[in-house]
């Protein structure tokens, strides 16, 4: 391993760290405002022009807030959850490809932290992982209403990966490889390359099981507000909370990469245009988030069960099936 | 607009109707045929589109508060003035003191003394607005119209404690010279057209 590559490496950990984190907070004004304009308001208007500066006012907020720990708690766990959290998105983050190579001062870039060739399994993994920032803190926070959220989370989080899994192995099949370099190259040829024409069942699949992985508005049972006040949250103050928060952003920013890189043709050729392509495809799943926030009423924690086994476990091994079939025929 | 549409207890002949809604499925084939419907009516999706027009209408029905204000009605009870005589520009108290007698908090104070001219004149006269509950029986007992509510709702203090003077309640002189006394139309005040009302006291029994 020489040197240039680690110092590369380092520097490419080092960028995608900030500019997510900076994504996070960016991403939460985007949502007071579309969820705002959508419910004919105004969202935050005060700090800087337009409430640009309201991130960074928040930012200052919870740098500055006392650190509380509770008294009854289990400290380190309670220590540790938030950081799980927001580590294990950003790992996610190193085998997902945000954009083609390019040149930059004739040195070829890989915008990819690690083009690991299991590159899905190991995005999937890491949010999995991910169950444990929630599962921990809520059951480290001597809160009854954080421990309703850590086994919610634990029962979320288990049955919607059998979804995922299952809803793109058959996209795997297909594609023959998990890296996602190889699932672009493999939709490269355009528009009608797309794998979303020939799994659109598998696409559906996911982008629900997604709302379910980042923990979103119709499957937001985690941190329901109105039932069980912040869930895993309640007891945390100050930066703690904030790690949680970046987590849950960064998570959705990630997910909104993979959908369009799985399905619809990421990058494409590799050209600027199909840059600009997947950030606009991205742009739009992250706004989706926010969208269906507005419009759309939570489930029961046992209606979200009964979907995830009766109806899309079902549907996903069914497509499977199919697509075998297809395939060795 | 007339009152008898509501007076009206027969509530068929209003149009009003049963709305026709299925009995729920007891079975499990009619179960399943319900969550087929469900998923492929897309009613999810008029949901998203609902709030997607009024984002792009961008109708927005914010007031940014403390640059805009919503106007409050003239019957308000906010913080209380004390009004002056239209023709003299004289404080209309009298300090015969029924407001303070009224006062179901116990908040007004006033005293009062006898001036040169063998006058009454009021010399203090405070509420403690951390007491007051805004009733306005105070403006209605007062028989000179002279304590009145205002509009100004907004209030702030370091203490429960918090009180107005004469002095802060009174219209400032400048605004009766300009005519911009505003008159109270809540508690107390004269309704319109009592002139014709008022019958005249009956001296001859
Ligand atoms: S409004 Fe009621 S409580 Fe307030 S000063 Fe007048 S009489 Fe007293
Ligand atoms: S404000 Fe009215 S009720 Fe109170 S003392 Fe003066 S004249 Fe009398």
């Amino acid at each position: 391993m020489d040197v240039a590559y680690l110092i590369e490496t380092v520097i490419k950990v080092v960028v995608v760290l900030l500019i997510f984190s900076a994504l996070a907070g960016i991403g939460t004004y985007f949502e007071r405002k579309v969820l705002a304009f959508m419910q004919r308001r105004l969202g935050p208007m005060n700090v800087g022009p337009y409430g640009l500066l309201q991130v960074a006012a928040d930012g200052v907020k919870l740098f500055t807030k006392e650190d509380i720990i509770p008294s009854n708690v289990v400290p380190n766990i309670f220590k540790i959850a938030p950081v799980i959290t927001a580590a294990t998105a950003f790992m996610a983050a190193a085998a997902i490809p945000f954009l083609p190579q390019f040149t930059l001062f004739s040195y070829t870039v890989h915008p990819i932290v690690a083009d690991i060739n299991i590159g899905i399994l190991y995005v999937l993994g890491m949010m999995g992982v991910g169950l444990y920032g929630p599962l921990l803190g809520g059951m480290a926070s001597a809160n009854k209403f954080s421990l309703l959220s850590a086994a919610r989370g634990a029962a979320v989080f288990i049955s919607y990966e059998v979804v995922t899994g299952l809803s793109i192995l058959a996209p795997i099949m297909i594609v023959g490889s998990l890296s996602l370099v190889d699932f672009n190259a493999y939709q490269s040829g355009g528009i009608t390359h797309w794998l979303v024409w020939s799994q659109p069942v598998a696409f559906v699949l996911f982008w629900i099981a997604a709302f379910a992985e980042t923990g979103r508005t119709p499957f937001h049972l985690i941190a329901n507000d109105h039932e069980i006040i912040d869930g895993f949250g309640t007891e945390y103050s100050g930066m703690r909370w904030g790690l949680f928060f970046i987590g849950e952003y960064a998570n959705m920013f990630f997910i909104s990469f993979v959908i369009p890189l799985l399905f619809l043709g990421g990058y494409g050729d590799g050209s600027m245009l199909g840059a600009l392509g997947l950030l606009g495809k991205m742009a739009f799943f992250f706004f989706f988030f926010l969208w269906t926030r507005a419009a759309w009423p939570d489930v029961r924690p046992d209606q979200l069960m009964w979907l995830c086994w009766k109806v899309l476990m079902p549907i996903a091994v069914i497509n499977i099936v199919i697509t075998g079939l297809v395939m060795m025929f | 607009m007339h009152n008898e549409q509501f007076n009206n207890r027969n509530v068929s002949d209003n149009g009003y109707y049963l709305v026709d809604i299925e009995d729920y499925p007891t079975d499990g084939w009619g179960k399943f045929k319900r969550v087929v419907k469900r998923t492929f009516r897309g009613e999810l999706f008029v949901g998203l589109w609902v709030v997607l027009r009024e984002m792009i209408k961008f109708d927005i029905h914010t007031v940014s508060y403390p640059q805009e204000k919503m106007p409050i009605g003239p019957r308000y009870r906010a913080v209380h003035e004390m009004k002056r005589l239209w023709e003299s520009g004289t404080e209309r108290c009298i300090g015969c003191g029924l407001c303070e007698k009224i006062c179901i908090s116990d908040c007004i104070r006033i005293d009062t003394k006898v001036d040169e001219n063998s006058r009454k004149e009021v010399t203090e006269y405070s509420i403690n607005l951390g007491r007051c509950i805004f009733c306005g029986y105070c403006a209605e007992v007062c028989p000179e119209l002279a304590i009145t509510h205002g509009g100004r709702y907004e209030n702030a203090s370091e203490q429960r404690e918090h009180f107005v003077m004469f002095e802060d309640m009174l219209t400032p002189i400048d605004t009766l010279k300009a005519g911009k006394q505003l008159e109270f139309e809540g508690f107390g005040a004269i309704t319109p057209h009592e002139d014709e009302r008022v019958k005249k006291t009956p001296l001859s029994y």
